[in-house]
């Protein structure tokens, strides 16, 4: 599904990542770890498309060279970033912001826009299976939410648009055990055969809930090591210190 | 059609003209052309009277040139003053005998006026150039004893209310733009709501251009007697050309003891093209008295068009415990150029104006907050919050905020918020991860910005001014 070969990132003439390759099958569940300032959110700005980055390297996604795609193209053939820091978007109704980027999505796929009554049962539904309250929706996007409020709007999202590859960019960084545990059900419930998910993250933890077919260190812009699930528990005893 | 031209077309929808005969008035600004107009629109002798009277006054005035927006100089004698279709010189008495070109053009602006059309629950009147075309749902209104017609008409057919009230709120001798349309006024359209009645309709004005090297001097007067209610929506589009159109309106509004008036405005002038060439001057006095005690006026303005925007509706606050609220979005692109906002003058006790300013300025264009707050020594206990956001887009735009505030009372309050930010990359990206475009996420953060505006215009058009919001910021950001 994505194949990344080679990959370099620079931005305000720092490199970020240098020469980093992994290959995600459908199915997949893969897992990047390391220290600070090792890479990890630059890799999820670049797959996802953000302005400011000078690439080199190869990224196919479905056999389609993303470094020809922008952001939206991106979105569109099913790319899904769950954001460290979702933004706050005032006066945005998040029912309407939902509404517009599914439809938006849908027509890129050249499938109808939905109709508001087929969508409101639609996120109805959504919303109750992460034990979202309905009247959260009709609030303006993640204005005042609440650190695990938008974290679930992500994992909301991302299940809204049925993404191939979701990317959840530090989901776990503030949250508290409940949230947590509702955030991993959301991606466990979503997870099938034919889609993938790279998982960025500080710690074990949240790896305790998602249990990931493949963990990688990430150090100095490389991918520095690979393993299973019991990678997750080794680096939590020793931490980055030995790989290098 | 060249593509350039292709493509202005579908930046600015309504830039075509109609070919229709016309009548006009000796070209220049004399005392000629005023007795011209006043004949073709068969006025009373009071009628004229006043008009030269201001005409006289003019001749003294000079125009003022405190504005930020600067401009060419006007030549005053080479513009017509009066211009309209031949087939409506004599008022058409029903929709039947207008000019199927004219219907067809208010059609494509939206606009139906024939009967099997018409817009539901919305009264419109149709002014083309300087005359009233047509007026919808007249008979069910005046079963309500409601009076909505072009001002002309009630001249002619209620003289004692045009006495008294017209110049009541923006005197003959005013300013420039004020004076010079009290001589030379055309049509605009009148309204009275008699006591205790509440408007069962939208009431509408749909004001077009058409005809070229012609001012438009609009001039509309709305009262609402004691206990009544309105809500009152005009409209504008003019033709694409490379020159610079003056439409100078004045509009009275006045709210008797617990009356209330809601005065909507959503203006699509032709801005000019990307270089700034042609789009109309919009220099408009806008002013609302609340004569009454208990009374309110709101306005609420979507400015999307103009080459240059240079208005402030205002409120005087007479009555006691009298409401004035003012609600504003003026969005410029390319070289349009925006000097807008509001006046509340507190006279009255107990009472209250709000001020809601959101300037979004793009490309090169200057948007410019003006408003001022003045609270006299008799007006105790009254207050003022304002809030002024501005959205800058690019580099090269400007956005300024000069509020003027007084307050002549040691009870009242004024309150005073302002804030600039640029559109936010961050949240582009945001919007874009999801699958939105450029312009799409542009639209949605602009509307967001916008919504506590949005929100104040009537249902039926606010999705229409969303829309208008967002084809008015098309590539400027890219």
């Amino acid at each position: 599904m994505l194949s990344i070969q080679n990959l370099e990132a620079r931005i305000d003439n720092k490199n970020i990542l240098n020469g980093l390759n992994l290959n995600i099958n459908p199915g997949e569940v893969h897992a990047i770890m390391g220290p600070n300032g090792s890479g990890k959110s630059t890799l999820a700005n670049v797959l996802s498309g953000k302005n400011g980055y000078e690439t080199k390297g190869l990224i196919k996604f479905n056999e389609t060279d993303l470094n020809d795609l922008s952001t939206e193209e991106r979105a569109q053939k099913g790319i899904f970033l769950a954001f460290q820091y979702p933004l706050e978007i005032p006066g945005v109704n998040t029912n309407i912001f939902l509404r517009t980027s599914l439809n938006a999505v849908r027509k890129a796929k050249g499938e109808k826009e939905i109709d508001t009554l087929t969508f409101l049962k639609l996120i109805k539904e959504k919303a109750s299976e992460l034990g979202i309250d309905e009247k959260f929706l009709s609030r303006q996007l993640n204005v005042g939410f609440s650190g695990g409020e938008k974290k679930k709007n992500e994992i909301l999202q991302m299940k809204l648009l049925q993404p191939k590859l979701s990317i959840l960019d530090e989901t776990d960084s503030g949250l508290d055990i409940d949230a947590l545990r509702i955030v991993a059900d959301g991606v466990n419930s979503y997870k099938n055969k034919d889609n993938a998910f790279l998982i960025i993250t500080h710690y074990q933890r949240l790896l305790d809930y998602i249990k990931p077919d493949f963990i990688h260190v990430l150090s100095n812009g490389k991918i520095a090591k690979t393993g299973g699930a019991e990678l997750g528990i080794e680096l939590e005893k020793t931490g980055y210190a030995n790989i290098s | 059609m060249k593509t350039e031209d292709l493509k202005n077309t579908q930046e600015y929808k309504y830039g075509f003209t109609t070919d229709v005969e016309n009548i006009r008035a000796p070209k220049g600004l004399s005392e000629e052309t005023i007795k011209f107009i006043s004949k073709i629109k068969k006025e009373p002798k009071w009628m004229l009277d006043w008009r030269l009277k201001a005409y006289n006054r003019l001749k003294v005035l000079k125009e003022p040139n405190w504005q930020k927006p600067k401009y060419p100089k006007i030549n005053y004698q080479d513009l017509y003053y009066y211009s309209a279709p031949k087939s409506a010189s004599e008022k058409p008495k029903s929709l039947d005998e207008i000019d199927p070109k004219i219907l067809e053009t208010y059609k494509k602006l939206g606009i139906p006026l024939v009967e099997q059309q018409r817009l539901n629950g919305i009264a419109v009147d149709a002014v083309f150039d300087s005359v009233s075309v047509a007026t919808t749902f007249k008979e069910e209104l005046t079963k309500k004893g409601i009076i909505f017609c072009s001002i002309s008409e009630a001249i002619q057919k209620h003289p004692e209310l045009v006495k008294k009230y017209l110049g009541s709120v923006i005197p003959l001798s005013d300013h420039y733009f004020a004076t010079l349309n009290s001589a030379v006024f055309t049509d605009g359209s009148f309204v009275y709501i008699p006591p205790s009645t509440r408007c069962p309709m939208e009431l509408s004005t749909y004001f077009r251009i058409n005809a070229s090297e012609t001012g438009q001097f609009e001039r509309t007067l709305i009262i609402a007697d004691k206990g009544s209610y309105v809500s009152y929506l005009e409209g504008c589009t003019a033709p694409m050309r490379d020159e610079n159109q003056l439409h100078a309106a004045n509009v009275e509004l006045v709210a008797l003891d617990d009356a209330e008036i809601k005065y909507s405005t959503v203006q699509n002038w032709y801005p000019g093209d990307k270089n700034g060439v042609g789009g109309i001057y919009n220099f408009v006095t806008k002013r609302g008295a609340c004569r009454g005690k208990n009374s309110k006026i709101s306005w609420t303005q979507v400015e999307t068009g103009s080459a240059i925007t240079w208005k402030y509706p205002s409120c005087i606050l007479q009555g006691d415990n009298s409401v004035g609220e003012f609600y504003s979005i003026a969005i410029t692109n390319n070289f349009q150029k925006a000097d807008t906002g509001t006046k509340m003058i507190h006279l009255g006790k107990n009472t209250k104006s709000k001020i809601i300013s959101k300037g979004i300025s793009a490309g090169n264009a200057d948007n410019m907050y003006r408003g001022l707050v003045d609270i006299k020594n008799k007006a105790s206990n009254s207050r003022n919050y304002t809030q002024c956001d501005s959205l800058l887009m690019g580099n090269k735009c400007g956005a300024h905020t000069v509020p003027y505030i007084k307050n002549n009372n040691a009870t009242s309050t004024i309150e005073h918020e302002a804030t600039t930010t640029k559109i936010n990359e961050d949240q582009l990206y945001y919007c874009n991860q999801r699958g939105l475009d450029q312009e799409e996420a542009v639209s949605l953060i602009v509307n967001g910005f916008c919504k506590e505006v949005l929100q104040q215009l009537p249902m039926e058009f606010a999705v229409e001014a969303q829309k208008l919001v967002s084809i008015s910021l098309e590539g400027s950001v890219g």
